[in-house]
């Protein structure tokens, strides 16, 4: 081994003249620090803690997401409270990992220009945020939210939801086959309560049965959005998920989360 | 006469493709894109047609440039041309956007015109398409250069070039139609996507196989930085893209990974899109273009080879910063904070390698504007490097994260570090493509540097200020143990800051509108008569022995 010096055994020479070598080494340099750190969140069962509560997302509920997506609410909203005293007092318990367990993708954001939503569901009436999202001046003068006035004119128009929910199945959403076949029908059953909602609620406890947006109808843009935005974190108890949480946290974390 | 008929009929059935996929599509937005597809094929058939009757019938050539002796700077002339187009279009939405914050009626109450839709195309056109253009036409032109050896595949080269600016407009006009992953700066959904992995890897064969046939028994340091560029880009998009489309015949699809695990895969890449679209080739530039306009030596071969191999293993694993304090594990996030702190001494290294290359040569700061851009690029390049790991410390990042601090830190390195040695490429490139004297005018670039840097400072200084005051309003308490600030207040507070962002951005719009200027007039063969930047002072009449007085 010590024979020979060292720059006879390795040269970067050789790297300089080879440009497989220099390929493959540079791949491999990159490729390490990704699977030290990502892989392993696939298997370490702490990762997401277990919790009571957490369902996929209704159909309805679902349809309000991607429009939440596709407006681009997440390049100013995040959904994501750290376990801060003041960000726990102002938007509700610091967020768990489990409840974006069934997010594809995750939207917790990374710019608050509006504030938090992570909590947001309950917090305000449906006819707010109707109000609101015609028109965010009208209801807090200082908002720079652009209006969305054109979500209640429109009739929600997913197309066939069947196939977004057996996507998701296929990449892990526990959707039983009723919920898949059921899809469409799911829709007008949560936005109209006189369709009355069979056994919807049994599927996907906690689901809110009502006209949204004031406008019985029709299921409109409006009607899905307002629905995603009143179940967010509403689903999981998480008083019940703090005790075996705090064998791990600091006093400062769980004494804020009180 | 085979190749013809299988590219024609190659184009033609790609077209019948489009079609048949816009025909069956389940959303309009699909739609639309397919017809760009069957549109974009459809011109690229008339294109081998007619072309084919000239050079292919008669000369049995296709595709080959008549001189051999000359190096294959079509498509670097393009992608110079693309880099002005793209840049111009990223920068006005930019500040139509930041006018937005400030004034939020100018959202139109139109879905295609408000905030949320705009700023996916505001990042995009500004790093993939303005930026993406810079490192496809610099690699392609320094690649050769330093191999000296002509492009590899020529035809191959053509099509990275088209099928990006198809890609770009995909996922432009995407963006507008509301079609987009939400996930930040990998917003194209799955189609654009694979796209783009056929035009990478492309992209990657063209680049590799210039290599493979280099006159050069060395490759030089630039290329190491693009091929790692290429490579981990491929690797980065390839993983984190990874989704299921609920239909082939519709734009949506949903991610492979959800929650905590979707949230580090995102980060890994949205950092290293950072760290290897944004950093990595830029230092190849900067290793081509700083000697080359210093006329000095690259100042330590040493240090380019430590600061390569560390920067590239290092970079990759600072994602986590992006998420301290969220659900994600703490060991994840402390392992990405160390990191990051590492990693301020390989980006240090670049810094250093480029700036001591101007030893011997600082009085050109003086004298030549492209090296004031240089220099002025890699100091943002510095300042940069020095905030990013400083905010992944978790104490710093408390405060900073969510607010304002995050856009300061990002545009001090976008506009000053990527924008300013961009801009000194181009100045640089433009009158070598064309075969032209000089620029039009060296003043006007002197002008274009002052308005950048100063508006970059308004920007950067404005954004600190608004981030800071955001942090520090959200958290304060008062003596009753409440907290003082609704959230609406601390948006108020944001205006004037708001407003003096804006005015930075515009500044820094202007002088790119005179860079555009100025290479419109080269390229039309103007040379503008003006006074040299700098002039040793001559005295003709004192130029001369004394005449002898005779003694009186």
């Amino acid at each position: 081994m010590a024979t020979e010096p060292a720059e006879k055994r390795f040269s970067h020479k050789k790297l300089e003249r080879n440009i497989t070598l220099l390929g493959f080494f540079s791949l491999v340099a990159v490729a390490i620090g990704g699977i030290v750190e990502i892989a392993p969140l696939f298997w370490i069962d702490n990762t997401i803690e277990k919790v009571d509560g957490m369902r996929p997302y209704t159909p309805l509920e679902l349809a309000g997401r991607n429009i939440y997506m596709r407006e681009g609410c997440y390049t100013c909203h995040s959904q994501m409270i750290r376990p801060f005293r003041d960000e726990v007092e102002r938007y509700g318990h610091y967020s768990l990992a489990a409840e974006s367990m069934y997010d594809h993708p995750f939207q917790w954001g990374s710019k608050r220009t509006g504030p938090d939503l992570a909590r947001v569901g309950g917090r305000y009436s449906d006819e707010w945020h109707k109000a609101h999202l015609i028109d965010p001046r009208s209801v807090v003068p200082e908002s720079i939210m652009p209006g969305y006035a054109f979500l209640a004119d429109r009739d929600l128009a997913a197309g066939d939801m069947a196939r977004d929910l057996t996507a998701l199945y296929r990449v892990g959403v526990p959707y039983s086959k009723q919920d898949i076949a059921k899809a469409n029908e799911d829709i007008r059953a949560q936005a109209d309560p006189e369709a009355g909602a069979g056994d919807l609620v049994k599927r996907y406890p906690k689901a809110q049965v009502r006209d949204f947006d004031g406008n019985p109808d029709r299921v409109t843009e409006m009607d899905a959005l307002i629905a995603y935005l009143q179940m967010l974190g509403t689903l999981v108890d998480v008083e019940k998920a703090a005790p075996q949480e705090q064998a791990h946290a600091p006093d400062a974390v769980s004494g804020a989360a009180r | 006469m085979d190749g013809l008929v299988t590219k024609a009929g190659g184009w033609l059935a790609l077209t019948l493709l489009a079609l048949v996929m816009a025909a069956l599509a389940v959303d309009a937005p699909f739609a639309v894109h397919m017809m760009i597809v069957a549109l974009a094929a459809l011109i690229m058939l008339c294109v081998t047609l007619t072309r084919a009757d000239y050079s292919g019938l008669l000369r049995g050539l296709l595709k080959m440039p008549a001189d051999q002796g000359a190096y294959d700077d079509d498509p670097v002339r393009w992608g110079v041309i693309a880099t002005i187009f793209w840049g111009v279009a990223g920068l006005a939405v930019g500040l139509y956007i930041a006018l937005q914050l400030a004034f939020p009626v100018l959202n139109l109450g139109l879905e295609y015109t408000s905030f949320g839709r705009l700023r996916p195309l505001h990042t995009s056109a500004v790093i993939f398409a303005f930026g993406g253009n810079a490192l496809i036409a610099t690699s392609y032109y320094v690649v050769q250069r330093t191999c000296r050896a002509r492009l590899a595949f020529p035809t191959a080269a053509r099509f990275v070039f088209w099928g990006y600016q198809l890609f770009i407009v995909l996922a432009a006009t995407g963006y507008l139609m509301g079609v987009t992953e939400a996930r930040e700066y990998a917003e194209p959904e799955w189609y654009v996507d694979l796209w783009l992995t056929v035009v990478w890897v492309v992209y990657l064969t063209v680049f590799v196989g210039t290599i493979v046939k280099r006159r050069e028994p060395h490759i030089y340091v630039a290329n190491w930085f693009y091929l790692s560029f290429i490579i981990t880009i491929a690797m980065l998009h390839i993983v984190n893209n990874l989704s299921v489309p609920v239909t082939i015949f519709g734009s949506k699809s949903y991610s492979a990974f959800a929650g905590v695990q979707d949230a580090l895969t995102q980060w890994w890449y949205g950092h290293n899109a950072v760290a290897f679209f944004l950093t990595t080739p830029f230092l190849a530039m900067m290793y081509y273009f700083v000697p080359k306009q210093a006329e000095r030596p690259v100042y330590s071969y040493r240090l380019s080879i430590i600061h390569f191999w560390s920067l590239i293993f290092l970079y990759i694993w600072a994602g986590p910063h992006h998420l301290h304090y969220t659900a994600l594990p703490d060991w994840a996030q402390t392992l990405g904070m160390v990191f990051s702190v590492i990693l301020w001494m390989p980006s240090w290294g670049g810094m250093i390698n480029g700036l001591m290359t101007l030893n011997g040569a600082w009085d050109k700061i003086r004298t030549d504007p492209i090296i004031r851009m240089m220099v002025v690029a890699l100091a943002f390049y510095g300042m940069a490097t020095f905030e990013g790991p400083m905010l992944s410390v978790k104490a710093f990042n408390s405060l900073s994260h969510y607010t304002e601090w995050t856009i300061a830190h990002v545009h001090a390195g976008a506009l000053g570090w990527n924008g300013m040695i961009t801009f000194a490429a181009v100045y640089y490139l433009v009158p070598r493509l064309w075969g032209l004297p000089r620029l039009y005018s060296l003043r006007m670039v002197n002008w274009h540097f002052w308005l950048a840097t100063l508006g970059i400072v308004f920007y950067a200084a404005s954004m600190w200020v608004a981030g800071i005051m955001q942090g520090l309003m959200w958290r304060e308490y008062g003596a009753d143990g409440y907290l003082v600030y609704s959230f609406a207040e601390s948006v108020a507070a944001m205006h004037p800051m708001y407003l003096i962002r804006a005015a930075g951005g515009a500044m820094y719009l202007a002088g790119f509108l005179i860079l555009v200027y100025n290479v419109w007039a080269t390229l039309a063969g103007k040379v503008r008569d003006e006074k040299p930047m700098t002039e040793t002072p001559y005295n003709a009449a004192a130029d001369r022995p004394l005449a002898p007085v005779p003694a009186e």
